[in-house]
């Protein structure tokens, strides 16, 4: 078998397709924290919560109400994100006169209330989520076995960071928006309703976390803590692509999968701390990060 | 000046109160602590079932021992050995604690044993499944109550390679028990014929098990040996199936519990091998357990919670047989009695701190041949305790050869 530094290209092409696989979850969420950083001047702690959430949403759904798994793509992110509105609505809008650490304490605190609550309730052990009947099954793809519903978290994914971007950065929405970041008394002066859309961005971040819950769910156990190891991961990622930059956290998302899914192979030890070892690095030689503005 | 001087005082003062209150709670109670995890990765497998447990033991016993009423002290460790070590110091030095229940974490119960022979104060490892509890980090007042990686390596690793199982490869999670158990493993795989291809250590709570996954398959192996614990079990084994791993290579979880079994279900777990040191379903009498904690907590103990009812309880009648709380006495107790419950059968504490009793290999049930809620396992053999725990090594200093 041909090989690349002794690793063998049927190894090496097993870990891309999987590196992508998680970048994929890292890029959405990281795609999430940006645009509410970007937009808001949030650090959304609460983030992983939110993403958990999805995914209890949907095994909810499920157990409860019968709500199948392509509902709950659409439902259970939401659901999520009526709560994020509701949070917005009644705590962050009071913290944005204040300095941004009260919202990152908000948030974190937020955190722990969802978490703990889904433990409380939920206990410890993870709970399974079916595999979709349509998205069973594997594919051979000559170097490796790919579940196919792992292809799936791959296409859903770009398609919606791509559409995200497209909305931000090219379309009068987008432009609104970014506007309102940058002068929102102005904007409001033309008759824009900026608390509104201040809201709709939180929610919409939000939203994005749940609906990567949903896509994991059938991936790894459901359970309260499964986001708070990756939320960490995540806003390393979110400093690496530079802090607020839409492109920069599906790119460093995708590309920080791959890297961690290498190191899995050639010293798998250090595979949990490789990101937080590349944010250290950037954070000397670019400290705005790779895609981000000085 | 004279602030800091009224202040200086009251501190004394208050003090000495708190001194004289603590002795004062020794005196006319029995205090048994449970530092476990309560919050995190482990929380289902002893956590607040475990606590209900103690509770049922103290009740069973009546409520009071020596005419001193017991009390329970609980603490989280959050799998942090520095926590664990110090709420166990704070309960010896000011909450007259007089045993202590250590719950899961091999890392968290090896600091705590260290406090435990510094303080003199009985310690009944319960969750924690490293063997080293009972070697080199043996302490005179340890008991390793439930199971060990020795024994869980007897059991699941030489059934497997008497069934054929031969070349093994390890997902082996990246922390003291971790390693402990491959080590274990590894021993009774090759001194059976077997052979070790591979192993990878994983960090502990890996978010995604894939990678590692086909690293296993790449090396041949025909066990897929999973030397890890709690979510991290389960994930890996869900993602062993989803790629198809397991239909080649033949899965051994080297320690798994019921509620890891539950939340994978059997449609992914069927025919895993796996060792276990009680189970609620053997007879009548742990049924009749089973069906007590099930209404108080809705789900089937795991092994941890029987043991957390027999320790406590074995304590009790210790403390009672003996006539005191003192600790060297009660310990000395310990290590004379035999152990008669629905938990173990003639069980007696070795020299060593290991509590020798029956240990039971089984297999996950297919979904056709499971009949009701919890019915999961077979018992495919019932090792004597002799066998399973093994002779004495030798390195641990209190028991030599």
């Amino acid at each position: 078998m041909t090989e690349i530094f002794g690793i063998p290209v049927a190894v090496i092409l097993g870990q891309l397709t999987l590196g992508l696989v998680n970048g994929s979850f890292y890029a959405m969420l990281s795609l999430g924290l940006a645009v509410i950083f970007g937009l808001m001047g949030v650090v959304n702690f609460a983030h992983g919560a939110f993403y958990a959430l999805g995914a209890f949403a949907a095994l909810l759904g499920l157990q409860w109400l019968g709500v199948n798994y392509w509902a709950a793509l659409v439902l259970s992110p939401l659901a999520v994100g009526l709560l994020g509105i509701l949070v917005e609505r009644l705590f962050l809008r009071q913290l944005y006169k204040l300095d941004p650490l009260y919202g990152l304490l908000m948030t974190f605190g937020l955190a722990l209330v969802i978490e703990g609550s889904l433990h409380q309730f939920f206990g410890a052990s993870g709970r399974s989520y079916p595999v979709p009947a349509a998205l069973g099954g594997v594919i051979n793809l000559g170097f490796m076995i790919l579940p196919i519903y792992r292809a799936w978290v791959i296409v859903v994914s770009i398609a919606v960071c791509f559409t995200t971007w497209f909305v931000i950065e090219r379309t009068r929405l987008g432009a609104t928006l970014r506007a309102a970041t940058e002068n929102a008394p102005l904007l409001q002066a033309f008759g824009v309703n900026v608390p509104l859309l201040v809201v709709a961005t939180y929610g919409g971040g939000v939203a994005l976390a749940a609906l990567a819950g949903v896509l994991s769910a059938p991936v790894i156990l459901v359970t309260s803590q499964m986001g708070s190891s990756l939320v960490i991961i995540v806003f390393a990622v979110v400093v690496i692509g530079g802090m607020g930059s839409i492109l920069g956290a599906i790119v460093s998302g995708l590309a920080l999968g791959v890297v961690e899914g290498f190191t899995k192979v050639i010293y798998p030890e250090a595979s949990n701390i490789v990101v937080f070892v590349i944010m250290a690095l950037v954070l000397i030689l670019r400290p705005a990060g790779l895609f981000g503005k000085a | 000046m004279k602030l800091k001087t009224l202040a200086i005082g009251l501190a004394a003062v208050f003090a000495t109160m708190a001194g004289a209150q603590a002795a004062l709670a020794a005196a006319d109670e029995v205090v048994i602590g449970d530092i476990d995890d309560l919050s995190g990765n482990y929380a289902d497998v002893a956590g607040a079932g475990a606590v209900e447990a103690m509770k049922m033991a103290i009740a069973d016993f009546g409520g009071t021992v020596l005419g001193r009423k017991i009390v329970t002290l609980v603490a989280d460790h959050q799998n942090k050995p520095d926590i664990g070590a110090s709420k166990f110091r704070e309960w010896a030095d000011q909450n007259g604690l007089n045993v202590l229940l250590g719950g899961s974490n091999t890392g968290v119960n090896i600091a705590m044993a260290k406090v435990a022979a510094a303080k003199k104060v009985p310690f009944f490892v319960i969750g924690a499944g490293g063997a080293s509890l009972t070697n080199e980090d043996c302490t005179a007042y340890t008991v390793h109550y439930v199971y060990d990686t020795t024994a869980l390596a007897n059991g699941t690793a030489t059934t497997i390679v008497q069934n054929g199982g031969k070349t093994w490869f390890y997902l082996t999670a990246d922390y003291a028990f971790g390693t402990q158990l491959q080590n274990a493993a590894s021993k009774v795989v090759e001194a059976n014929g077997g052979k070790t291809v591979g192993a990878v250590r994983v960090p502990l709570a890996a978010s995604d098990f894939s990678s590692f996954l086909l690293q296993a398959q790449a090396s041949g192996a025909q066990v897929l040996a999973l030397a890890n614990a709690g979510e991290d079990f389960s994930n890996s084994l869900k993602a062993a199936n989803e790629f198809g791993i397991t239909k080649k290579m033949k899965p051994a979880a080297l320690l798994a519990f019921i509620n890891n079994i539950d939340s994978l279900g059997l449609q992914t777990a069927q025919g895993l091998y796996l060792t276990t040191g009680w189970y609620w379903d053997l007879n009548a009498e742990t049924r009749a357990f089973g069906k007590r904690y099930f209404e108080k907590m809705k789900k089937e103990p795991t092994m941890d919670h029987a043991g957390y009812y027999s320790a406590t309880t074995s304590y009790l009648k210790a403390v009672k047989s003996a006539g005191t709380t003192d600790s060297d006495k009660v310990m000395a107790e310990l290590k004379k009695i035999k152990i008669n419950d629905m938990f173990a059968k003639g069980g007696y504490i070795r020299a060593d701190g290991v509590m020798i009793h029956d240990m039971y290999v089984m297999q996950v049930k297919t979904p056709q041949e499971s009949k009701y809620p919890w019915d999961y396992y077979k018992v495919l053999k019932v090792m004597k305790g002799e066998e399973a725990f093994g002779p004495i090594t030798g390195a641990c200093p209190l028991a030599p050869k």
